[in-house]
């Protein structure tokens, strides 16, 4: 079986639960950070296609920070 | 060479300087305190007789052989058992002494088969030569009296037989088994004359606590204990010295051929990792490298349905270029890329990104590491600087308190298991954190003092406990905290929140809080505090921050930077931490360095004069996803199945079979190469020419056994994919490679074979700096300067059991097999393991009326496989555990598509499960005995 979500997504949410601790803006910047040294461009492409067709799928700050790759 | 005997100088060495001096039969020799005369006599070139004694073993005293005359002493004491004096003259070689040799040797002869021309240990006995050296020319008590002659033979085991007859009781066996490995499987049993030794009480060595490591059957100075293989084929005559293809330990063998034939592996003493010591699969379980099974030509075909056809080499290598070019022609650069193997050599490895980053043209390199430890790499580049553990083995030694975490090292590492045992019973204290009862909880002359049965998922819990513990009830190390690391403070103000207390993280664990409190006393109050950890770690939703909460918490207690402490991953393969350390990940370098580093960049780009993407490619998880969504549609998967090995299995094969070519490199036609459309024969660990690198950083040589068998080395495949592709990558020999490895990678800048062949190994960083290696890192400062420590929330899996899936599934390995089986399942060690089977504690099994042996249905939300239930109360009640060894049980397809959020490593060993009883086994047949395996 194939997850129905997003990857992009999903990982995203998921990296964004791991810095939760932090101000909303500092999470927003380590989780973007952490994108653009960990994921390949066309993951960054789809991520951003995501913020823009769905967004209401992503943690808050997940889509903050999305929206900073 | 010819063959390789290692000189045995009959007792350990002693540590400290030396500063006893003695003389022997005049020669004088200076050795450390507490040295037997029996070894300085050794380092002096005289060998004195002995049976009993050798040098991987404390002295006995048994065997009356090793007998000297001391001048001003009364008597003939035993020179094993007597320390060397200040002053002390010592003759090992007088006529009282030759007369009473020669009287014990007449004893043992007189109780011994006189087979010596037809013996397999003709030629490689210490009997048969202590009876020349002692000049023995008679046996004045005959042979006919009472004997042994007649003793049964045990052949149960199915490498190495035991022929009680030949026996001549000196104990080896037995103090092997203990000292040397720690399993005291082995017994003197009965008195006096009836003295023998057997494999626990009475029974036959394949139904005793033996393990099969080889210690015994080593020791034995006779051929009581033989190799089968030795039997076979008769007595090796040449020796290659190589590294064992199996786990991440790296112990050094002697390969000992007759010919061209492998006789035996045989564990090397001056191997850095084991010292002399080995385990079932690495000792005995090579006979996969010569298997049947084994593709020795390329094969192709055009489509996954069609049959394959054997092809020529330029015709494959022709045909892949062809493919991924045509791939990367009509879906761009990034469309195609390759998985490097973490059981390939580190030159095999290199050549493979360098194939992707120069050839291809892109990141889209990964390797096996993304499914094991690349949160190590992750977690310890973060707090530390570098991904890598911090110490050697040999490090273990020194530590007063071990902590054990997601680890089974008496299974997974065994060789380094029984250095940590010896240890434990030295006295060290051991605290293990794991779901499961591992057998290092309980076993003989070990006892944990701390069992932190954790639910899974929950290490995270559980480590900021223990460091609430460390920092609330003042067993911070202030100074090294003040002089070493960076922001502690903010880090200790939030670990020291009430949510994190043991208190508070009851509920989550499952750990009593006093428990909790008492491990991390322990720990915290240690001398030297030593973690060790494996995938029970790092194959989690939080791998990478369970990483750097044990980093916080050595760096707090000042548990870093010399020897007996430190943070260590056990590695699961062979070469995963060189895989890692050749560049293989997408986003780094060789040597961990991030492919946005211009300086870096530029560095590579001069030598192969090709231009580096500035961005990380995919990782092999993304591979998948990108594959089903049609953007990746070329893979070349140098030795790894990863069909078998990677979660959720439907979801694989739905990518593989997306794609439009996967080459698969490797020994057999495994899992994937079902969905592959060219098969690449690749060479066995025998076959190849480079350089392993192990767990403690160790870079040992691989030297070739035998020519390759598929009549190509396999570094010159991906060499000649990249040619054919239109890149030149031209080496004429591995160590050109090496020489290429070391001009661009900083930390081994020192490394070369001629430096291998010199001294053996090195442990990187091996440069300027350290030319020899660096057996400890962070001793005066850490790798990134500062030791950073990081802020690690606990955050539960999204992975839970629920009324569907009440159950947890957690995976793992066993002693004998190995990974994915490819290699251990086509040698006898399926005698052990005939196939994977599904622990479940005695309750969860009674309620679903499951008995032992039935067979049983494992469902997840995302797949339902069957297998053999086995009811073990070390199971905690709610989990349940299998491993993932036979492709036939296909434990993956149950697996989830979680991953640890910093690296995507699959979160094998946390899935919520159902358990049913498929089918009740054949209680008449499960009973039914098997027949014994003695022979006369």
């Amino acid at each position: 079986m194939t997850s129905t979500i997003s990857p992009q997504v999903r990982m995203a949410n998921d990296i964004a639960v791991q810095f939760r601790h932090l101000p909303v803006d500092e999470a927003a910047k380590a989780i973007a950070n952490h994108i653009r040294m960990f994921w390949d461009p066309r993951m960054k492409s789809e991520l951003r296609r995501l913020v823009d067709e769905d967004p209401t799928s992503f943690d808050p700050v997940a889509l903050t920070a999305a929206k900073q790759v | 060479m010819g063959l390789l005997k290692e000189h045995d100088f009959g007792t350990p060495a002693k540590p400290g300087p030396a500063t006893v001096t003695v003389e022997i039969d005049g020669v004088p020799v200076t050795v450390p305190e507490g040295t037997s005369i029996m070894r300085a006599a050794a380092e002096t070139g005289t060998d004195v007789p002995k049976l009993c004694a050798t040098d991987s073993l404390e002295a006995f005293g048994s065997c009356r052989l090793c007998l000297v005359e001391i001048d001003g002493k009364k008597g003939t004491p035993a020179s094993c058992t007597t320390p060397v004096a200040e002053g002390m003259k010592v003759r090992t070689q007088t006529p009282k002494l030759e007369k009473l040799r020669q009287g014990v040797m007449e004893l043992y002869i007189s109780d011994h088969p006189l087979d010596c021309l037809t013996c397999a240990a003709n030629g490689d006995c210490e009997l048969q030569d202590m009876s020349g050296v002692v000049g023995l020319r008679q046996v004045r008590y005959g042979y006919e009296g009472e004997n042994h002659l007649d003793a049964p033979k045990d052949t149960s085991n199915p490498y190495f037989d035991f022929d009680a007859s030949k026996c001549i009781v000196c104990s080896r066996c037995v103090r092997a088994c203990g000292e040397v490995q720690g399993t005291f499987a082995l017994t003197i049993e009965g008195r006096g004359f009836d003295s023998k030794v057997s494999p626990g009480a009475a029974e036959l060595f394949m139904d005793s606590e033996c393990v099969s490591c080889g210690a015994c059957v080593q020791a034995c100075p006779t051929a009581t204990l033989q190799e089968k293989s030795v039997v076979d084929l008769g007595m090796p005559t040449r020796t290659v010295l190589t590294t064992c293809a199996y786990c991440g330990v790296g112990c050094s063998f002697k390969a000992e051929l007759r010919g061209d034939e492998l006789v035996r592996m045989v564990p090397y003493k001056d191997g850095g990792a084991n010292e002399g010591h080995s385990c079932v699969k690495g000792r005995f379980a090579f006979g996969y490298a010569t298997h049947p099974d084994r593709k020795l030509n390329p094969m192709i075909r055009e489509k996954i349905t069609d049959e394959w056809r054997e092809v020529d080499w330029e015709t494959a290598i022709s045909y892949v270029a062809e493919k991924f070019r045509d791939i990367q022609a009509r879906h761009g650069a990034g469309s195609i890329g390759g998985i490097t193997s973490s059981r390939c050599t580190n030159e095999e490895v290199y050549v493979v990104q360098k194939m992707v980053r120069a050839a291809f043209g892109n990141n889209n390199v990964d390797t096996c590491a993304r499914v094991c430890h690349s949160p190590t790499g992750y977690g310890l580049k973060q707090t530390f600087g570098t991904s890598a553990g911090t110490q050697d083995f040999r490090s273990v030694a020194q530590a007063d308190v071990i902590v054990v975490i997601g680890a089974n090292p008496t299974d997974g590492h065994p060789v380094f298991a029984s250095r940590m045992k010896r240890r434990l019973r030295e006295g060290a204290k051991l605290i293990v954190i794991d779901p499961r009862r591992i057998d290092l909880v309980r076993s003989p002359y070990i006892e944990a003092e701390h069992h932190l049965q954790l639910a899974p998922g929950t290490n995270v819990a559980i480590v900021n406990a223990m460091a609430h513990v460390v920092v609330t009830e003042g067993l911070v190390d202030r100074s090294f905290v003040a002089d070493r690391c960076e922001e502690f403070d903010e880090w200790a103000a939030f670990i020291a929140r009430e949510e994190n207390s043991p208190e508070a993280t009851e509920s989550i664990t499952g750990v009593p809080a006093e428990q909790v409190r008492a491990a991390a006393r322990l720990y915290g109050g240690a001398g030297n505090g030593a973690i060790y950890y494996g995938l029970g770690v790092t194959e989690h939703s939080q791998g990478s921050t369970m990483v750097m909460g044990m980093a916080n918490l050595a760096m707090a207690t000042g548990n870093i930077g010399r020897e007996g402490v430190g943070v260590n991953p056990l590695r699961g393969q062979n070469n995963v931490q060189g895989s890692c350390d050749m560049g293989s990940f997408p986003h780094e370098l060789s040597g961990y360095r991030h492919v946005s580093d211009d300086a870096v960049r530029e560095v590579f780009e001069k030598l192969w004069e090709r231009p580096i993407l500035p961005e990380p490619g995919l990782r092999i998880p993304n591979m998948f996803d990108a594959a089903v969504d049609g953007t990746f549609l070329g893979l070349f998967v140098q030795g790894e199945d990863i069909a078998q090995s990677d979660p959720n299995t439907q979801h694989v094969n739905a990518a593989l079979s997306a794609m439009e070519l996967v080459v698969v490199q490797d020994l057999f036609l495994n899992e994937t190469a079902k969905f592959a459309h060219v098969f690449l024969p690749g060479t066995s660990f025998l076959e190849k020419d480079g350089t392993f690198t192990n767990a403690e950083r160790r870079i040992n040589r691989v030297r070739p056994v035998m020519a390759p068998k598929t009549g190509k080395d396999e570094w010159r495949v991906a060499c000649e994919i990249a040619q054919a592709m239109g890149y030149a990558m031209n080496y004429e020999h591995p160590r050109e490679i090496m020489a290429e490895i070391a001009a661009v990678t900083p930390t081994f800048a020192g490394v070369s074979f001629e430096k291998l062949d010199k001294l053996g190994s090195v442990q990187w960083p091996c440069n300027d700096k350290a030319p020899e290696g660096t057996p400890t890192m962070h001793v005066d400062a850490f790798v990134r300067g500062k030791g950073r420590f990081v802020q690690t929330p606990f955050v539960a899996t999204r992975e839970r059991s629920t009324r569907k899936y009440p159950l947890i599934l957690t995976t793992g390995r066993i002693l004998s097999q190995y990974n994915v089986g490819a290699q251990t399942r086509r040698t006898a060690n399926v005698a052990w393991h005939p196939e994977d089977v599904l622990e479940i504690h005695p309750h969860d099994a009674e309620v679903r009326g499951i008995e032992n042996g039935d067979e049983v249905t494992l469902s997840s939300r995302v797949g339902t496989t069957t297998l053999r239930a086995l009811i073990a109360d070390r199971m905690p009640v709610g989990v349940v555990y299998t491993t993932f060894h036979h492709p036939v049980t296909g434990a993956n397809v149950v697996t989830t598509e979680n991953s640890d959020w910093a690296t995507n490593c699959p979160e094998y060993k946390v899935t919520a499960v159902q358990v049913g009883l498929k089918h009740a086994v054949d209680r008449h047949d499960a009973a039914r005995d098997e027949e014994p395996a003695l022979a006369d």
